[in-house]
């Protein structure tokens, strides 16, 4: 048996865009080992439900994040709907449809920019977050906020589109799935990129149930959980199909996402042909007495937000489960085995959003 | 051949212009709705508090007595609450970012006109001036 060394992993490293440290053990080059630590960014937001408003505490709710921070807001005012018993409009269910659909395909496309530069490969990077760009000016032009958006409220959405906008909004995304569809070719067909992702960080169907695997991470190992699928939102009256691969490696996990790109086109088109006319949001009076876990899927997973209120204006307990929490365990097992020079790239393909696991 | 997959648009980015702006040399691209920051109408503000309780960041400082609004925007979070309680509308958000700043200069002090009294003639109100 050869001698074992261990190699620091982060928290400050070029592949990384959030801090993670991860204490790599490796015989040779092989990992046999890896020991996550988390805590760098630690803020303390659950503890805030305590000190605003639960009206106002959809904007720390949205900060949670900053890619996925519409989901967060959307998972949050859900759960206070639940509690209260409000039926919000047809309408703005419709609205937060498409700006989560929207912000799954911002955070999709910049994950593909952030794998394709782990691997060195730069031109797609800037490729893929070109055309996040055209996503972003639309969620701005809509909500008035490219990432966080702050168009959630209790009772429905701050924000209408007008019908022209919502054409504009059709012609744009038909034009973006055909280049769209070009840069995925790359991720799916190109040699090179199979060379490095086919076989690499394995997760079999079994391990990837058993430790929790959530979103892309889970249906790349041929489980077919999607939270979407439990009709929240407007997603009920959506045809869509989740995405399911079942190789369990990383090419798998990123045809996963590549994939669901154009489930989310394909969710948005049919949302601006149904979408009914009226009202937008609701009065709202009280405050939520009672608990409810409120879950949604995120681009990365699936995430619940656990409220509890006693009938006042500040809740009295928010607890978030974010899919990067739950995806570390299978991260780990699919460290083990890998080559040193490959820890990047398996690392990324469980999207990492530290911001989030620690909140 | 799967060598020449992104040739289309190899192509297309040589031949057109750069898909970045050079900001802030340039203007950010800005829509009607952007946030970018909040401005305030001093001489419409009655220093109702509505604002400052509702800010989740504690950005907004309200002083009935002395008759200031004060925001520190380094603390703001733009999330626009503020514009949307407000009673008499004298809050707004301008579409333009704020440039790059310290910490220390992120506190904007206005006089601002305060509540509206019965006799016109009592009312001390020195306008729009911002002192910094």
């Amino acid at each position: 048996m050869s001698k074992q060394i261990t190699i620091p992993f982060g928290p400050q490293h070029p592949v990384l865009p959030d801090p993670i440290h991860l204490d790599l053990v490796l015989e040779d080059e092989t990992v046999v080992d890896a020991i996550p630590t988390i805590g760098y960014v630690h803020r303390g937001l659950e503890k805030l439900v305590e000190k605003r408003e639960y009206t106002e505490y959809v904007f720390i709710a949205e900060r949670i994040c900053g890619i996925c921070s519409f989901i967060h807001s959307q998972a949050y005012v859900q759960g206070v709907e639940q509690i209260m018993g409000l039926e919000i409009p047809e309408r703005a269910q419709y609205l937060r449809t498409i700006w989560g659909e929207y912000s799954r395909l911002h955070s999709h496309l910049l994950w593909l920019g952030l794998f394709a530069d782990s691997m060195g490969f730069e031109s797609v990077f800037m490729n893929s977050w070109r055309l996040r760009e055209h996503i972003l000016d639309d969620l701005e032009a809509t909500t008035g906020g490219r990432v966080i958006q702050g168009v959630c409220k209790v009772g429905g959405v701050k924000k209408d589109i007008a019908p022209e906008k919502l054409d504009e909004m059709l012609k744009g995304l038909k034009t973006l799935e055909h280049e769209l569809a070009e840069l995925t070719d790359v991720f799916l067909f190109d040699s090179s990129m199979k060379h490095r992702l086919k076989g690499v960080g394995k997760l079999a169907k079994e391990d990837a149930y058993y430790l929790g695997a959530v979103g892309p991470t889970a249906r790349g190992s041929g489980i077919d959980i999607d939270m979407r699928s439990t009709g929240y939102a407007a997603f009920g009256k959506i045809n869509f199909k989740p995405v399911v691969e079942h190789d369990g490696d990383c090419y798998a996990r990123c045809a996963v996402r590549a994939k669901e790109m154009f489930t989310s086109i394909d969710i948005i088109e049919q949302c601006i042909k149904k979408i009914p006319d009226g009202p937008v949001d609701m009065k709202v009076t009280g405050a939520p007495d009672g608990e409810y876990f409120s879950r949604a899927e995120q681009p990365r997973g699936e995430v619940i937000h656990y409220i509890k209120g006693n009938g006042k204006k500040n809740l009295v307990r928010h607890r978030v489960r974010t899919p990067t929490f739950t995806n570390i365990p299978p991260l780990v097992t699919l460290l083990k085995g890998v080559e040193l020079a490959d820890v990047p790239v398996v690392v990324l393909t469980i999207d990492p959003c530290i911001g989030c696991a620690e909140r | 051949m799967t060598i020449f997959q992104a040739t289309k648009t190899v192509l297309k980015s040589l031949f057109s212009r750069p898909a970045t702006l050079m900001y802030p040399a340039k203007p950010a691209k800005k829509t009607a709705l952007t946030r970018g920051h909040v401005k305030i109408d001093p001489d419409k503000c009655i220093t109702c508090k509505m604002c400052q309780r509702k800010c989740p960041s504690q950005a907004i400082e309200v002083d009935n007595k002395e008759r200031t609004w004060q925001i520190d925007q380094m603390r703001c979070v733009v999330c626009a609450i503020c514009v949307d309680t407000c009673p008499t509308k004298c809050l707004t958000m301008d579409t333009q970012y704020r440039p790059a700043m310290t910490a220390r200069g992120g506190v904007e002090k206005f006089t601002v006109a305060g509540p509206k009294k019965k006799e016109p003639a009592a009312a001390p109100a020195d306008g729009a001036k911002p002192k910094e």
